[in-house]
This record gives structure tokens, sequence and C-alpha cells, in this order.
């Protein structure tokens, strides 16, 4: 079980009384948080007219799609190297633990073999879905991270990590990288136009280059979450 | 509705976070505020006459991958720590 | 509609230390050499940034080529270019130092969460936009808490998940805010929201919930229990990072906020008393701190409390915004040099046990004397930039009659005075320690590094102009006072 925080004795009384304020204070927070909801009258539409007058441009059909790799590109980006950055933390915290994961059965190994390939096809067919309706890069990366995850815990995962190293880094880092790429090759000034901007995608290419971006984010979500899931970077010798 | 109901989940959570307790609670105290805000944004989305705005909806994606990403590490790290203490 | 900064040096500030930190990560070679190359490279975007501000003004960098409130933003006024220029000089002296602490496969992990940690930074210090600014504190927050447990000491990794705690518990805090100024207005740029904004309870409401999710990452008292524990556990140059640059992202953010939304004046003397109660609690603490990096830790979260002490001031005149803003920078540097030239020091002597800590000997004057200017300026006395920054505060609520403010400064300037010297006086008046007779330094650095910051902020009390005039040329967007 978990170990209790270490304080030094004479602090535990302080503690607790400031437990107890902070506990007070937080009840006065939600309070007036609920007070906050119930008076406010809800802005309705909020940016949705700025969307729909803008998506035809996208060439994405898709209003939320197109907010998370068009308008909102940006953020999409960023959160992509939150995911990079979660990868490195949890390797950088060393040693493998030993897995909680149960033993393989034979069920778990048929259920993996029938699973897998469904996984795939349908990741394939919410990435490409995601320009007109629900789905996209997250809903597809997530789909193929679960199918690994089943294949881990069945013994049947072939480990990148420890077989392709170097490809597996490349595929961790791919999402961000072809944010980031793609951000910057659009910037190039066609001929007699002026320069774009970071992820400004000309708007004959838009629907593809966003295709491209979401296919990349979609291995790099599924390895990434898979990475996360194993909880330490598997060691390839031992020292 | 659904903004009340965040809030409420938003309130347990800040709670379960104060009190102090082992460090999975503590995790899940996080997630229980995280799914209070995303219900909030989800509420503020909802249009009576109905379409609804696709902007929150997209927050609400990178939220929650956000906060994956995030509860994996705290996760890691909290084994981690209570390893070595543990083993003092 | 603020003008768009002709070349893009903001979004290179952003996007090259991400690219490097993808190399380095992906090659998993030479990862020093690349975190130097994108350094420089970044350093001169951020100088390139910093001439913009002052010849052209406020600027803002379209991204998608989508105006705000649809698309995003990244915003350059006179402050957000000063945050960047502070990030850089800590991250570049930081950065030379750590390249002594951390080698091999392990290094690797370091420096890609080092570049990622400084692109997050930039990123937040630069972005207009209120979600997007959660994404950088959480990016800010991951790459923070991945540094302080890099050590892997048990203390550490404690103090570490502690801080994430906080840090999680304080963006979702924010992001209840901004879920709420959302749902009142439909937008999330700062610009049209400030446009916008009516002094309701609602808007309050939200505005008090990112400020106090916020308050507990800036550590101000009561809520900087986290902060010495994470500060004085990490290595020395990460400790440097922590305290100088990364507690100042969650206050630049509540500084901007409160510019462009002003909070009723009961707010502002509310931060005001915290941040006194910050500066005496905080400094009690150094005075009691049996380490000498805990020592310095605790000073941060005294330092911390000027920047909220002066707020009580910034409804009096533009003279407060100046003042804590050179208090940011100055602070910056010298904990930044105290840090490294602890580090410095500990490596020689072998601990940092205030009790036993001897004269680290000649090898280390550097490191000494670095230790001795930062800590003048942190004290506040002439001719530093902390002093001049204290004069500017202290003129301030003398003008504006505020008397408790000038006592607390006073009284924080004489604890300050104490607790460095207690450090101070056992690298120069004790007997130097014998294992440093005679032993080669190896290992630890000589305190250039240090030496270089601490020369920074003496330079900072000569050159406190510069502040007024970025400031000035690049009038604030919530500066219409």
């Amino acid at each position: 079980m978990q170990t209790e925080r270490k304080d030094p004795g004479g602090k535990a009384g302080g503690q607790v009384f400031l437990g107890l304020m902070l506990g007070l204070a937080a009840l006065a927070l939600v309070a007036l948080l609920g007070a906050a909801v119930f008076m406010s009258e809800p802005e309705i539409g909020g940016l949705a007219g700025d969307v729909m007058a803008n998506i035809e441009t996208t060439g994405l059909a898709n209003p939320v799609t197109a907010v998370l790799l068009d308008f909102r590109g940006y953020d999409t980006f960023l959160e992509l190297v939150v995911m990079f950055v979660a990868v490195l933390g949890v390797w950088s915290l060393g040693r493998p633990l030993p897995p909680i994961v149960p033993a393989p059965t034979p069920v778990l190994g048929l259920a993996v073999r029938l699973i897998a390939p469904i996984s795939v096809v349908f990741a394939g067919y919410l990435l490409w879905i995601g320009a007109t309706e629900a789905g996209g890069a997250f809903q597809a990366g997530a789909v193929l991270a679960g199918a690994g995850v089943l294949a881990f815990c069945a013994g049947m995962m072939p480990d990148f990590e420890i077989r392709q190293p170097l490809l597996h880094r490349v595929l961790l880092a791919l999402g961000m990288t072809a944010f980031l790429a793609i951000g910057v090759m659009v910037m190039a000034a066609e001929p007699g136009q002026a320069a774009r901007t970071f992820l400004d995608y000309p708007d004959a290419l838009g629907k593809w280059l966003i295709l491209a971006i979401e296919t990349a984010a979609m291995i790099a979500i599924a390895l990434t979450l898979l990475a996360l899931f194993q909880g330490a970077r598997p060691q390839r010798r031992t020292f | 509705m659904f903004a009340v109901a965040g809030v409420a989940l938003f309130g347990i959570g800040c709670m379960g976070l104060l009190r102090s307790g082992t460090d999975l609670r503590r995790i899940l105290a996080l997630n229980v505020m995280g799914v209070g805000v995303f219900n909030v944004l989800i509420a503020t989305a909802y249009d009576p006459a109905g379409a609804s705005d696709p902007v929150p909806h997209a927050l609400v994606i990178t939220g929650i991958v956000v906060a994956v990403s995030a509860t994996a590490f705290a996760l890691v790290l909290a084994r981690a720590a209570g390893r070595d203490e543990d083993a003092d | 509609m603020i003008p768009d900064p002709g070349l893009p040096w903001v979004l290179l500030a952003v996007l090259a230390p991400l690219a490097g930190a993808v190399l380095a990560f992906v090659l998993s070679l030479a990862a020093a050499q690349i975190a130097a190359i994108v350094g420089i490279v970044t350093t001169v975007s951020v100088v390139g940034a910093l001439r913009q501000t002052i010849e052209q003004g406020a600027t803002a960098y379209v991204i998608g080529g989508w105006s705000p409130p649809l698309g995003i933003a990244l915003v350059n006024d006179g402050i957000a270019a000063m945050m960047l220029g502070m990030t850089a000089t800590v991250f570049v002296a930081a950065g030379l130092a750590a390249s002594r602490y951390v080698q091999g496969e392990r290094g690797v992990l370091f420096w890609v969460l080092f570049l990622g940690l400084w692109a997050s930074l930039n990123a937040h210090f630069l972005s207009g936009d209120l979600f997007n600014l959660y994404v950088t504190l959480e990016l800010v927050g991951l790459s923070a808490v991945a540094l302080t447990g890099f050590t892997l000491k048990p203390a550490a990794l404690r103090a570490a998940l502690n801080y994430l705690y906080v840090s999680l518990g304080g963006s979702l805090l924010y992001l209840m805010g901004v879920a709420l100024l959302y749902r009142a207005y439909g937008a999330l740029d700062i610009a049209t929201l400030a446009s916008m904004f009516e002094p309701d309870l609602p808007s309050f409401t939200a505005l008090g919930l990112m400020t106090l999710g916020l308050l507990l990452k800036s550590a101000l008292f009561p809520l900087h229990f986290w902060l010495p524990a994470a500060h004085a556990n990490a290595a020395a140059p990460v400790s440097a990072l922590l305290s100088a640059v990364v507690v100042k992202a969650a206050f630049y953010l509540i500084l901007r906020l409160w510019l462009e939304f002003a909070p009723p004046p009961g707010a502002y003397a509310c931060l005001g008393v915290l941040g006194g109660g910050a500066v005496i609690w905080g400094s009690i603490g150094a005075l009691r701190a049996p380490r000498l990096k805990l020592l310095i830790a605790y000073s941060t979260v005294a330092q911390l409390g000027y920047l909220f002490l002066a707020f009580p001031l910034l409804n009096e005149g533009a003279v407060a915004l100046e003042a804590i803003l050179l208090f940011a920078l100055t602070h910056a540097v010298a904990k930044a040099a105290m840090f490294i030239a602890a580090g410095d020091i500990a490596t020689a002597v072998g601990h940092d046990r205030l009790g036993q800590l001897k004269d680290p000997g000649r090898p280390l004057a550097p490191a000494k004397f670095a230790f001795a200017i930062a800590g003048v300026s942190i004290i506040g006395l002439p001719p530093t930039g902390g002093f001049v920054a204290k004069w500017l505060m202290l003129t301030g609520s003398i003008d504006a009659g505020n008397w408790l403010i000038a006592a607390v400064l006073i009284v924080g300037s004489l604890l300050a005075g104490a607790y460095v010297f207690r450090a101070v006086a056992r690298f120069f008046v004790s007997r130097p320690a014998i294992a440093a007779i005679g032993t080669p330094v190896l290992v630890g650095g000589r305190g250039w590094e240090a030496l270089g910051l601490a020369t920074a902020s003496l330079l900072l009390g000569f050159s406190s102009g510069l502040v007024e005039m970025v400031l000035r040329a690049a009038e604030p967007l919530g500066g219409s006072r």
C-alpha cells in the first residue's frame, strides 16, 4: 500500500488546520461557482457562427475536425507536444517496474487475433470519416492503442523500442513533426503571392495536408498511448 | 443540467484532492475535477435551436488528451515515488 | 487590430527549441551539441523579437491565417518580450551549468526535456488565447515536473509528485474559469474578451478561479507549501530554471489577466496582503533552513511575495508595473545565479548542510562572489536591479500613502540581509574545508555561469531605464491606464 507523506511531527496539527481551512475555502468556491453558472445566461452559439462562415475554405465538412486541425490547429500541435513530453517524463523515471498485467490466456490470444485486424480497419475508417462526420485522428489513435494494449497483455506485441528503437522514436514524434514540417512548409510563398503564416494551408491542398497530419498524428497517438501504458522505457541491454 | 453536474463533479474532485489520502485517490480526484470541467464545456456547446458549437467539443477532445497524458505520467511517478519510500 | 510583426521571430522562438527536442530525441546522440546550437538560434530569435517590440511596438502573429477570435495569435507586447529575454538568459546559463551534470543516455532525455521546457515557456509568454494558455500551462508543468524528479532521488520524486498535483489542480481551476468565460462571452481570445468583459458575478467568479489556480502554481503564501521541497531537491541547474522562470509563468498570466480584466480594488489589496505574508514567512523559512538550497528555495517564496506586494500600487500609476517587471527580471538572474553557485559549491564541498559548510576555497572563487553579488541584489542594496525595483516600490507606496507596503519592504530587506549573510558567512569567514585544499575540482564547475548571471543582476540596476523603454515602446495590451 502507499505510504503516507512523511511530515516532521510538529507540523501535523498545523497541516490539519490548514486542510480544514482549504476544505472550507473549496466549499465556498463551489457554492460561488454554482451561483455563477446559474446566474449566467450562456452566450448561445459562441464561435459557431464564425466556424460555419469559414468552413467552406477548409475543405472539411466536420466542424469539430475543422476547429481541431485548421482554426485551432496550433492547440492540437501543442497537445501532441504534451503527449511527447509525457512519454519523456515516463521514460525519465528510469528502471522499468514489474508490469501489472494478467498472465496471457489462450482466450486473450484468440481475441487479439480477431480484434487487431478489425481495429486497424476501423481506425482507418475513423480517420477518413473524420473529415465529414464524427471521428478523427484521436479516436482512430485510441482504437489502435486499445488493440495494442490487448496484444501487449497477450504477450503478442512486438516491442518496437527494443527491435527498432530509431523507427520507434521517429514514429513517437511523428505527429508533432508532421505538424511542424507541414506548418513551416506552407509558409514558403507561392510565386506572385504574399508569404503565409505558420499552419496556413493553401486552399487547394488544405484537405490533403490535413489528412497527412492526421495520419501521422494517429500513428503517434497510438504508439504514445501504448508507451504510456507500458509505464517505462523498455531496456535494450542490461548494464 | 450538464453544467450543474459538471460543477458538482468539480467540487467533489476538489474535496477529494484536498483530503489527504493515497496517491491513487489524488490522481482519481484530479480526473473527476477534469470531467467536471469538460461537462461544463459540453453544456456550453448545447444550443436548443439545433446546431451545436463545435469549438467546445474540440476543446474537450484536446483537454481529454492532455488529461490522459498527465494521468499516465502521474501514475508512473506515483509508483516510482512509492517504490523508493517503501524501500527506505 | 494589433499589427503583424513582419519577420516571424516569435514563431522561431517557439519552433526552434521544439525542432531541436525532436531531433535530439530521434537521433539520441549529440543531444548536448544540438541543445547548444538550438540555444543559440532561440536566443537570436528572442533578441529579434525584443528589437521588434522596441521598434514596432506590440505585434500579433496570426497562426493559420485565422485571426482571433476564431484562430490563435502569438502576441508580443513589452511584457512578453521581457519574459522571453529573461527565459533565454537563464536557460543559456543553466544549460552551460547542466552540461557538467548530465551525460549518457539519460543525458539525451534531459536535453530533450530542457528544450521542451524552453519552447513551452516561450509559447506560454506569447500566447494570446486563454485555452491555448491552458495547454502551455500543462506543457510547462509536465516538463518542469519531469526535470524536478530527474535525479531519481526519493525526496526529489516525492517533491515532483506533489508539485505535479499542485500543477494539475491549478491548471484545472484555471480551465474551469476559462470554461465559464466562454460560456458567458463565446470567445477565448484575451483581447476580444477584454473588449466585452462585464464586471458581474459570473465574470469575476471565472477570473477568481483562474487566479486561484495560477496562485497555486506561482506559490503565493499560503499556497507555497509545495515549492521549497521541489526547488531544493532538484539538480541545481533545474532548481535555477524552476525558481527563476517557471514560477513566473503563472505569475505572468495573473498579471496579464488582471491588467486586462481589472478586478475590483479589494482584490488587489488582498493579493498585496498575501504578498506581504509571503515576504515575512518565506524569509523566516530561509533563516531556519538547515540546507543551503532549501534556504534559496525559501528565499524564492519571499521574493515572489514582493511581486504581489506591489499589486495594490498597480492602480496608482505606471511606475508599479515597471517596478514589478524589473523585480521579476532581477530576481530571475539573481536566483538562478544563487542556485548554480550553490550547486557548484555543494559539489566541491560534498554536501550543502549549512551547519558544516566551509569555505570551498580558491578554485570556487567565482561561485563565492556570484553568490555574494546575487545576495546583494536579493537583499536590495544599491547598485543592483533589486535595489532599483524595491526603491520604485517604496516611493510608489509612500506616494500612495500605503505605509504598510513600505514597512514590509524594509522589514523584508532586513530579513533578507540576515539570511543571505547566514550563507555568505560560511563561504568567506569560516576556515577552508580540508577536503577542498589540494583537491583538484573535477566534476563540479567553478561558478562562472553563476558569476555571469550575478553580473546581469548588477547591470539591471544601471539599465533599469530599459524596462521603462520597452514598456513604453510596446504599450502592453492592458496598459490603457
